[in-house]
């Protein structure tokens, strides 16, 4: 399947018996879906010269929204720039990011977003952007929300630490007057401090010091306790354990306003890949492959769950208490991973997996195909006041993906600029062929189009 | 074996055949003979951590089989200006080293030499992790002083959780058939009752009582991981090893401790020269240990 002749301009095609599955709707059935000049229609308005493409066999959702990507620019292009990022995005079937503002220097200037935007317009993917909470990310004096508000930021985040206890109410009591969400990365410095990985029998016997739980849930109890005081919109970002969802369902009991997300790897992956396991979260776990253990590649922030809090959380998932899978697409450069493992940079690569990993979570039967297609679109974007869905008259901005298809994740067959992810050499589920962002093409079968090609087209 | 990265997983047969062969060793070094076993190899002797004994016994024991060997002398090195651990090694293996014997503060570095060169490599000590030669060694010191480890009650006592020795004794003596009892105040054995088949004592005198064998371990002065303690004080104070409480254990029950001590800290100076103490005798098993641990890892003993 090609779609290589209609990628220069607003999208018109005809996807012809596919399954479509639209979260926003609830639908899931077998039908044509047509897209003309970049919105969606019904099959009969399109014109006979449509390309028309046998889509029996894929899948076709709204376009992946990821509300945490790190892209590195400015500063580490070395690991990933915008425009790579994009690339990721789209061949991992996301037509719109969020980059996180952990960049040097870090996003906190109003000026930074507008050049930023810039760069991004020709990217192969809508970009949107989030502004620094602190000045520097450095934890000490506000920045100037209102202004990076203006400048159309999504959220504003610290993200890589928390914001601290003494600034969290009168960050929020602002972001709340701005109407937009503070994405908190939930972690107790003092708590956490030292940690490597997950705190447990393994950790233990690796010899590596221990992440407690606790780190989490106490910046978790915090942030719930400042939202319920000033009405704002906290969203946690990828939570790693169960007792975090259960404070999470007690607050919504209450009212908070309060949404959260994970990780693909906090779902599938476990604190037993330090050891050299290579089993997800849902086999039946048995003894690691001792040459794989220590792998820089598996340290993240926070650290890989437990195995049962990875269960907990694909339950969280199942029954709604998950809002959204976000990647924390991670890139690092080899130079950074390939040391020691309490020296590894933290955080893995993840748009061109996500999708693939929830996909074997749902063929291990542990998350129903829509609701894993919600927490990758409908879910995030609701949170940063997107919409999706595949309704007539929307602007066509979806995915459509073979399922059935596997691939094998590899350095050369990554858009992304960076590797360092322990899926290499693993094979997957789930083959994205086609992916259209905000009317356009921007990924066909293995090719990307940035909005630049299009331009010059 | 390619290389000696840990000890855990062993089996019994593996364990008795490399205590078998490092005796073997023992009388061949006292002989002078299998000079030439290791003529082909290029020993390096690669110590990101300070170390005067293991880095000297496993020098001797190189050069009693043969090998040239070379010390990366970390402190005057590239190390020193920024190369990474990887670049390091891989500079190593061109240049001819066939064995790296790597000490290492972090946990696992081992393992990441061994994946990125085709370097043997041999831990010497990585982090809070595996010591498998120490843990081989110790085996070797307690089997001559017991007869067998199998069946026997062992007592290790101290900063367990910071300690690699601890860790691969624990794989060890469970392979040959120890049973397990680890002590210390609670910061220095959290975590440990998740370890299979050990026990927590309560107490010093608990973990005493009839045991076959006790192992001090160091108090780590020179580290952080002191904070888990109240006091140097408090620690002699509470598990400190004394003659006296030597005798909670089986009468004879020897003391071990892989050095250098603290006396008067982890245990007294009555206890650690007296007549009871294996700290000598654990210092001679390193050569032969380690000569049989290279000749394995070489590939000139199959």
């Amino acid at each position: 399947m090609t779609f290589g002749s209609v990628a220069d301009a607003p999208a018109t095609l005809l996807l012809r018996g596919a399954r479509v599955v639209d979260p926003a709707s609830g639908e899931d059935a077998v039908r044509d879906l047509a897209v003309r000049d970049g919105r969606i229609v019904e099959p009969a308005q399109l014109p006979e010269v449509a390309p028309r493409v046998e889509a029996a066999g894929l899948i076709v959702a709204p376009g992946l929204v990821d509300l945490h990507a790190h892209l590195r620019e400015p500063g580490g292009e070395g690991a990933e720039t915008i425009d790579s990022g994009a690339r990721a995005a789209a061949g991992g079937g996301f037509t719109t990011i969020c980059a996180m503002p952990n960049t040097t220097p870090a996003l906190d200037d109003p000026g930074l977003v507008a050049e930023l935007a810039g760069r991004a317009a020709a990217a192969a993917a809508q970009v949107r952007w989030i502004g620094a909470v602190t000045r520097g990310r450095a934890g000490e004096t506000l920045a100037d929300l209102e202004a990076l508000a203006a400048a159309g930021v999504a959220a504003f985040s610290d993200d890589g630490s928390a914001v601290p206890p003494q600034l969290l109410d009168t960050a929020l009591a602002r972001c709340a007057a701005l109407d937009l969400p503070l994405i908190q990365h939930a972690e107790d410095a003092t708590l956490a401090a030292g940690a490597v990985m997950r705190s447990g029998s393994t950790a233990v016997r690796l010899g590596l010091r221990g992440w407690p739980p606790e780190a989490e849930l106490a910046c978790v109890e915090r942030g719930l306790a400042a939202a319920e005081a000033t009405g704002a919109h906290l969203h946690l970002t990828h939570l790693s354990t169960a007792a975090a969802l259960d404070a999470i369902r007690a607050a919504r009991s209450r009212g908070v306003r309060v949404t959260c997300d994970v990780t693909p790897h906090h779902l599938a992956l476990t604190d037993a890949w330090v050891a050299g396991d290579r089993r997800f979260a849902w086999e039946e776990p048995g003894d690691p492959d001792d040459g794989l253990a220590y792998d820089g590649r598996c340290r993240v922030n926070p650290p890989l769950p437990a195995r049962d809090d990875a269960l907990a959380q694909l339950a969280g998932l199942a029954d709604g208490t998950i809002d959204a899978i976000a990647t924390d697409h991670a890139p690092h450069p080899p130079e950074r991973t390939l040391v020691p493992f309490d020296e590894a940079a933290p955080g893995l690569i993840g748009l061109e997996t996500a999708l693939s990993l929830g996909l074997a979570a749902v063929a291990a039967g542990r998350v129903p195909l829509p609701v894993l297609l919600g927490a990758l679109s409908v879910g995030p974007a609701g949170i940063v006041g997107l919409s999706r869905g595949l309704g007539v008259g929307a602007v066509a901005d979806l995915v459509a993906f073979d399922p059935a298809a596997t691939w094998t994740v590899a350095p050369d067959g990554l858009a992304s600029r960076s590797a360092n992810t322990p899926l290499l050499g693993r094979q997957l589920p789930g083959v994205v062929r086609l992916t259209v962002a905000a009317g356009r093409v921007t990924w066909d079968d293995g090719t990307v189009f940035p909005r630049s090609t299009r331009a010059a087209g | 074996m390619r290389h000696l990265l840990d000890v855990e997983g062993w089996s019994r047969d593996e364990a008795d055949r490399l205590l078998d062969l490092a005796v073997e060793m023992r009388g061949a070094r006292v002989a002078r003979e299998r000079r030439d076993l290791l003529e082909r190899e290029t020993v390096a002797t690669a110590f990101y951590e300070a170390s005067t004994r293991t880095r000297v016994s496993f020098e001797l024991a190189a050069r009693a089989l043969g090998a040239t060997t070379v010390d990366l002398g970390i402190a005057g090195s590239s190390v020193g200006k920024g190369e990474s651990l990887v670049d390091t090694m891989r500079t190593l293996e061109r240049t001819g080293a066939t064995v790296a014997v790597l000490r290492h503060a972090s946990a696992g570095a081992p393992w990441l030499v061994a994946r990125e060169t085709g370097l043997r490599v041999v831990n010497a000590g990585d982090g809070a992790h595996a010591h498998p030669t120490q843990a081989l060694l110790d085996a070797l010191t307690l089997r001559e002083a017991l007869g067998s480890v199998e069946g026997a009650t062992v007592a290790i006592v101290g900063d367990v959780v910071h300690s690699r020795v601890a860790r691969s004794n624990l794989h060890l003596l469970a392979t040959l058939g120890a049973r397990l009892r680890v002590a210390g105040p609670p910061a220095f054995v959290a975590g440990f009752e998740t370890w299979p088949g050990v026990q927590v004592a309560g107490s010093l005198h608990q973990a005493l009582e009839g045991a076959d064998a006790v192992m001090a371990l160091r108090v780590q002065l020179e580290r952080d991981a002191g904070s888990g303690i109240d006091s140097v004080a408090a620690y002699a104070r509470d598990w400190g090893i004394s003659s006296e409480r030597l005798a909670w254990a089986r009468p004879g029950a020897p003391l071990l401790h892989p050095g250098p001590t603290n006396e008067g800290v982890e245990l007294t100076a009555e206890v650690a020269n007296g007549p009871r103490s294996l700290i000598g005798r654990q210092v001679e098993n390193g050569v032969p240990v380690r000569m049989a641990v290279l000749a394995l890892v070489s590939g000139a003993v199959a």
